[in-house]
């Protein structure tokens, strides 16, 4: 299985990349993000220590000039493609400067489309594979401290439902991904609750058993799925005065 | 990215505000100490003083991948933040283990060359350096030289045992071991006395690994009443290492919870364990090299004022005498320390800093409180009359005139380090406590 993974950078892009090469072998994987010096590294660790070929690639997802040209360079063509780029941004930065709100939408949004038609253009002409993409549960519903990545992955989940109403005639697969709190990078300086908390590896392993049993979308862990229901049972005109 | 943090050593004594950078390429470690004056770089934090502490610190934790491994050679080349528990959990399946390691995998490779650390078998393979082939050092200015014993030879011997003050350690070659099993046969000896304990050590001193455990609060003809530990590595039983057990201090222990009474419960009911367990048995090998590793956070226990390790060397010539008058002076004063660990050396290697030295070693826990560095300098008192010194790694009070007499070789080392790192950016509280007197005038 050839598997390409788009933002690898991030804490739970490696560790999905580890848990595929440790579960899935045989594989190669094709790790692409923005910083190629981490993620040659990053690489050359997998290689060695899962015995499976990796290799690292520039790629950024602002550039979408440049997206296609990339999808053309990887060989051989993967059947699973991963995309992990996600940009949280700064919420407050993000009301008063026009470019930080830009960069979250573009990011979270704009180029996941534009890569992600390409993937599933080929995709769906080889009739194999399919998109594991992640979202997550701040586009569910719209909170002060974090809209605009909240909206720009809401938009995102909307376009995977429907890539996937449209690719599930050639046999293609899209999965939505949901996490919850990640001890990331991302949210490393943000004071998250223990116990909502989860590690990127759980996640990655919660990720992949969710993959091999074939769900559309998955919550991680699975109970953000009722947290997230009873967040949306919550009148708007009560939400709107609450501080979550 | 930089966070401010309060931080401290593995002994949570002293903790201090400061700047954390992740280190996560050479290039932004680089660009982090241009714009510092001065920072320290950190690995998993196990050093249990503030060897590791400064306002600005590099994080190297995230530095952490594996780069090759060449299986004829035994030689894996790995990133600085790598720990030594993923290079078991990677090689210890394909039949390779740590050549030395020491009571913890929970280090980095980076602060395992700094501190140099030993393990159980000191006395026959040498420091943690004896098993590092070179190492990519990064410079005050940005420069990175590869060092080993040909190259760069007497910066790498500044750098093994440096305490991270000649650079920044990026990588490294690291010699590992051929073993066939994940086991050990162990044996476990009891021993009424320090002159047994000290007989025992020459009696299985061809035993690969040796330590011994010690009870410092007897008295009297018990004086040194110890358990030691002697194991090989096992022929058989197969390279996948049972899934240890792991359990966690959840949150700080109450101040005095560990007391001259507890502790001396505890002792009781430990030797009488062993004494129960003498003789032959093979054990997993983390239950034999880390027992400590399989209880998250064990430093909690001593309370929310911390506590720190006194580990000392004497010269094997004036072990007995020292160690007894020391182990006097740790009765008399009822200030035991429940984890007392004894070992013998074997002869010391020709870095500045490294801290064995033929002899034997006692490294005991205090919990800080009133009176306990006063009776400290009164135990360096003796340390420095009977010829030893003191392991940085574990130091937080000693002080600049004890450090200066243990260490013979830190002239030649201030001497490298001003010549590569002149205007002193590499420093840490504990340099700034011990060396800067000396260095700056």
């Amino acid at each position: 299985m050839h598997v390409l993974i788009v933002g690898a950078n991030s804490d739970l892009a490696v560790c999905l990349a580890e848990t595929f090469a440790r579960f899935e072998k045989p594989i190669s994987l094709v790790l692409a993000s923005r910083n190629i010096e981490r993620l040659s590294a990053t690489a050359r660790d997998i290689e060695v220590r899962f015995n499976v070929p990796c290799t690292a690639m520039t790629f950024d997802a602002l550039d979408m000039d440049s997206h296609p040209g990339f999808y053309e360079s990887v060989h051989p063509k993967p059947e699973w493609v991963i995309l992990c780029f996600g940009y949280l941004g700064d919420q407050r930065k993000a009301e008063q400067d026009w470019g930080e709100a830009r960069a979250i939408l573009e990011t979270n949004y704009v180029g996941a489309v534009r890569f992600l038609e390409i993937v599933a253009a080929d995709l769906e002409k080889r009739r194999t594979g399919g998109i594991i993409a992640i979202g997550s549960v701040a586009g569910l519903r719209g909170r002060k401290s974090n809209y605009h990545y909240g909206a720009a992955k809401a938009a995102l989940m909307v376009f995977l439902s429907g890539l996937r109403n449209r690719l599930h005639a050639s046999g293609v697969r899209v999965m939505t991904v949901l996490p919850g709190f990640l001890a990331t990078k991302m949210t490393r300086n943000m004071d998250l609750p223990g116990v909502l908390t989860t590690r990127p590896e759980q996640a990655a392993r919660l990720i992949h058993l969710a993959w091999k049993r074939g769900k559309d979308i998955v919550y991680v862990p699975w109970w953000w799925r009722w947290i997230l229901w009873l967040i949306r049972m919550i009148p708007e005109n009560r939400f709107k005065a609450m501080n979550l | 990215m930089v966070l401010m943090q309060r931080i401290s050593g593995w002994g949570r004594y002293p903790q201090v505000k400061a700047c954390v950078s992740a280190a996560e390429t050479p290039s932004c470690i680089a660009d982090r100490i241009a714009r510092w004056k001065d920072c320290i770089a950190r690995g998993s934090g196990k050093s249990y003083g503030d060897s590791a502490l400064s306002g600005r610190i590099l994080w190297m934790e995230p530095l952490n991948r594996i780069l090759s491994f060449d299986a004829t050679q035994g030689e894996v080349v790995c990133e600085a933040g790598v720990s030594l528990a993923k290079l078991i959990d990677v090689f210890l399946p394909r039949g390779f283990f740590l050549a030395v390691t020491p009571g913890t995998k929970l280090i980095t490779v980076g602060g395992a060359i700094a501190s140099d650390v030993h393990g159980k078998n000191h006395h026959r393979a040498g420091c943690f350096s004896s098993c590092v082939n070179w190492f990519d050092l990064m410079l005050a200015d940005g420069r990175i030289v590869r060092c080993s014993r040909e190259e760069n030879g007497d910066l790498f011997r500044a750098t093994c045992g440096g305490m991270g003050l000649t650079g920044v350690i990026l990588k490294a070659g690291i010699r590992l071991q051929r073993v066939v099993s994940a086991w050990i046969d162990q044996r476990i000896v009891y021993c009424r006395d320090l002159d047994a304990v000290l007989a025992a050590f020459d009696t299985y001193s061809h035993v690969t690994y040796s330590v011994a455990w010690i009870d410092c609060l007897k008295t009297g003809k018990a004086l040194g009443r110890a358990v030691l530990m002697v194991g090989e590595h096992a022929d058989s039983g197969g390279l996948v290492p049972p899934q240890p057990r792991r359990l966690s201090v959840p949150f700080t222990f109450p101040e005095g919870v560990l007391n001259p009474m507890s502790i001396r419960l505890f002792n009781a009911g430990y030797a009488w364990m062993h004494r129960r367990n003498e003789g032959e048995s093979r054990v997993p090998i983390d239950a034999f090299f880390y027992p400590l590793d399989g209880i998250e956070q064990w430093n909690r226990m001593y309370g929310p004022r911390g506590f720190l390790q006194y580990q000392f060397v004497l010269p094997r010539s004036e072990g007995a005498d020292g160690l007894y008058a020391i182990l006097s002076a740790i009765a008399a004063e009822g200030m035991g320390s429940f984890l007392a660990v004894l070992k013998l050396f074997g002869p010391a290697n020709d870095h500045f800093l490294s801290f064995p030295m033929e002899g034997y070693t006692l490294a005991l826990d205090f919990g800080i409180r009133p009176g306990l560095f006063a009776f400290l300098d009164r135990l360096d008192r003796l340390v420095v009359r009977f010829g030893g010194r003191i392991y940085l790694t574990k130091d937080v009070r000693m002080s600049p005139g004890v450090f200066r007499s243990g260490y013979p070789g830190l002239d030649r080392f201030l001497e490298i380090k001003a010549a590569v790192d002149p205007q002193n950016r590499f420093r840490s509280l504990q340099s700034s406590r011990l060396m800067e007197g000396a260095c700056m005038c």
